[in-house]
């Protein structure tokens, strides 16, 4: 831009992108009309569908192309299958969709196992990051958690000695 | 191939999987040769997103070289080097015709209220993303863009999201020449849409977060000033006192679901998740601008609902816009401010960790460790 003002002078590209017919803006600068025709565009060649794919009941076709990673499965791709029954604006929908991929972590963790796998879920959460990085945190953490199980477990046998006991007496 | 794999909320690790196939005539197979953590990614790395399933890979800001092609792909070959916008854009449908490419009506089966983004959960259509050695990548002739020569790959990079998002962001604001722009958020997003509100002709821009080291480096990078909200007691009081109790003409949310700065809004959006996300930047955008001023959203929300005061939205007349950002409309205009010398978006990343590392790369973003600010990954296969 021509004749920066003096106090923005410092600031590299101020006032390149003024334009004072930029209104209204993204995102209806560019509306067309189009829209009043409708699902009528000429479609691309369509992705052969080799998985199951839920799709939404306000999409009337499958999409041209779509993801097949990880098909629904076991309980929460029932619980998915469920959910997809309502429509988007309904919390049938989304609620039943979040109850299913915290179903799907225990199946994501059984499925480790049975495929011979334990994981290791302090490295999937990054300690090696906090070992590095936040390791006084990390060590207080650690030190509480430590202290809160030492203390569960002397109350527990505490109180199963004083259950002996009185069974005793 | 070494791939992320999602296994729950706050757990990833990388693993091998099959590598990806062509499924559809004009899809291209990407090696990718570096990838970004996205903040957005942090929202389904939390297991805020619904229908994020266990075994996906993540990823929607990544460039690579093309290494298989579709039967109908044109302009795409073997061995090119693309930039792959974040958005899966067929380029035929009325959207896309509006060049609203972040909301293509023929990439998401599982819903209609968002488009197809890779490695963004099946709400979002299932698509495996890019923080793995390969990608498929559909409708190769429409986003993808083949990097100039002259374009450096970490600004590649960050073409494929987080700069077109910032930039859209202010763009979306309608910026006028003098005005006071607000930025709530000072992460990678937020960095952006401050420096490119300037390039609108903004006379003040104003950035606001509670991490001070983000702060001090938006100081440098935007060039503006940087607020740190646990210091100066009511955020939206304090903006009126700082423009003369009037507001500002443009406020930014740069945050999305996981905003910090209400106990209300954390407890209820993000532990108890009886809305979708903590909406606190949203209700200070909101309350802060002007009467009559413009509030642009490019922080990410979940699908159901969320507290704000929408009566002060029809009270103070405010305009709200708001989009995933559509990254191909933007390219050729952000790459020209580039090659200009107007922005180096490279400056913000402060990590490069190898993708065998990824766990660790996740929670140090999250959790900002080591003064993170923008992470790349890099794949095995691109150090070969």
């Amino acid at each position: 831009m021509e004749n920066v003002p003096e106090k923005y002078k410092d600031i590299k590209g101020w006032g390149i992108d003024v334009d004072p017919a930029n209104n209204p803006t993204y995102p209806i600068k560019k509306y067309n009309g189009d829209d009043h025709n409708r699902l009528n565009w000429e479609r691309p060649p369509l992705q052969l569908k080799t998985v199951e794919i839920l799709t939404s009941v306000e999409h009337p076709r499958l999409p041209a192309v779509f993801g097949t990673p990880n098909p629904p499965r076991g309980l929460s791709g029932a619980l998915r299958r469920f959910a997809f029954k309502f429509s988007e604006s309904e919390y049938g929908h989304w609620l039943n969709l979040l109850l299913a991929d915290r179903i799907n972590v225990v199946e994501g963790v059984i499925d480790d196992l049975m495929h011979g796998h334990i994981p290791n879920i302090f490295a999937e959460k990054g300690i090696k990051a906090d070992w590095k990085y936040n390791r006084k945190e990390l060590v207080t953490k650690a030190v509480i958690a430590g202290a809160a199980i030492t203390v569960f477990c002397l109350v527990t046998s505490q109180r199963k000695k004083r259950k002996n006991k009185r069974a005793k007496s | 191939m070494l791939a992320m794999n999602y296994r729950g909320p706050y757990r990833v690790r990388a693993s091998q999987k099959a590598e990806p196939e062509i499924q559809h005539p004009e899809d291209v197979i990407l090696r990718v040769t570096r990838s970004c953590i996205c903040g957005s990614d942090l929202h389904i790395y939390h297991g805020l997103v619904p229908d994020t399933r266990v075994g996906t890979t993540f990823g929607h800001e990544f460039i690579g070289e093309v290494v298989e092609v579709g039967s109908q792909v044109k302009t795409v070959k073997v061995g090119d080097q693309l930039l792959v916008p974040f958005n899966i854009a067929c380029g035929r449908c009325s959207f896309c015709k509006q060049e609203l490419f972040s909301n293509c009506h023929e990439a998401n089966p599982e819903a209609t209220a968002a488009g197809g983004i890779f490695g963004y959960s099946h709400t979002c259509g299932g698509f495996d993303g890019g923080q793995a050695e390969y990608v498929r990548v559909p409708y190769a002739d429409v986003g993808p863009m083949v990097i100039p020569p002259d374009i450096h790959p970490d600004d590649a990079v960050l073409l494929t999201d987080v700069f077109p998002t910032g930039y859209q962001a202010a763009e979306m604001g309608g910026i006028r020449q003098g005005d006071t722009v607000v930025v709530f958020g000072a992460g990678p997003v937020g960095l952006m849409a401050a420096r490119s509100a300037w390039f609108f002709g903004a006379a003040r821009v104003i950035i606001i977060d509670r991490v001070e080291y983000r702060l001090e480096f938006a100081k440098t990078f935007a060039h503006c000033e940087a607020y740190n909200f646990e210091s100066i007691g009511d955020p939206v009081l304090f903006l009126k006192k700082q423009t003369g109790y009037y507001g500002a003409d443009v406020c930014i949310d740069a945050v999305g679901c996981e905003a910090a700065g209400s106990a209300l809004q954390t407890i209820t959006g993000t532990k108890l998740m009886l809305q979708a996300g903590s909406a606190t930047a949203l209700h200070w955008a909101i309350n802060s601008v002007k009467k009559g001023g413009i509030v642009s959203i490019v922080g990410v929300y979940g699908p159901t609902d969320n507290l704000i005061p929408i009566g002060n939205v029809v009270n103070k007349g405010i305009t709200i816009r708001a989009d995933q950002c559509s990254v191909k409309r933007l390219l050729p205009k952000l790459i020209s401010h580039i090659r200009e010398g107007y922005i180096r978006p490279r400056e913000i990343i402060s990590h490069y960790v190898p993708l065998e590392e990824v766990s660790d790369a996740y929670h140090m973003f999250s959790a900002k460790l080591d003064n993170c600010i923008k992470t790349v990954l890099i794949p095995p296969s691109a150090k070969r």
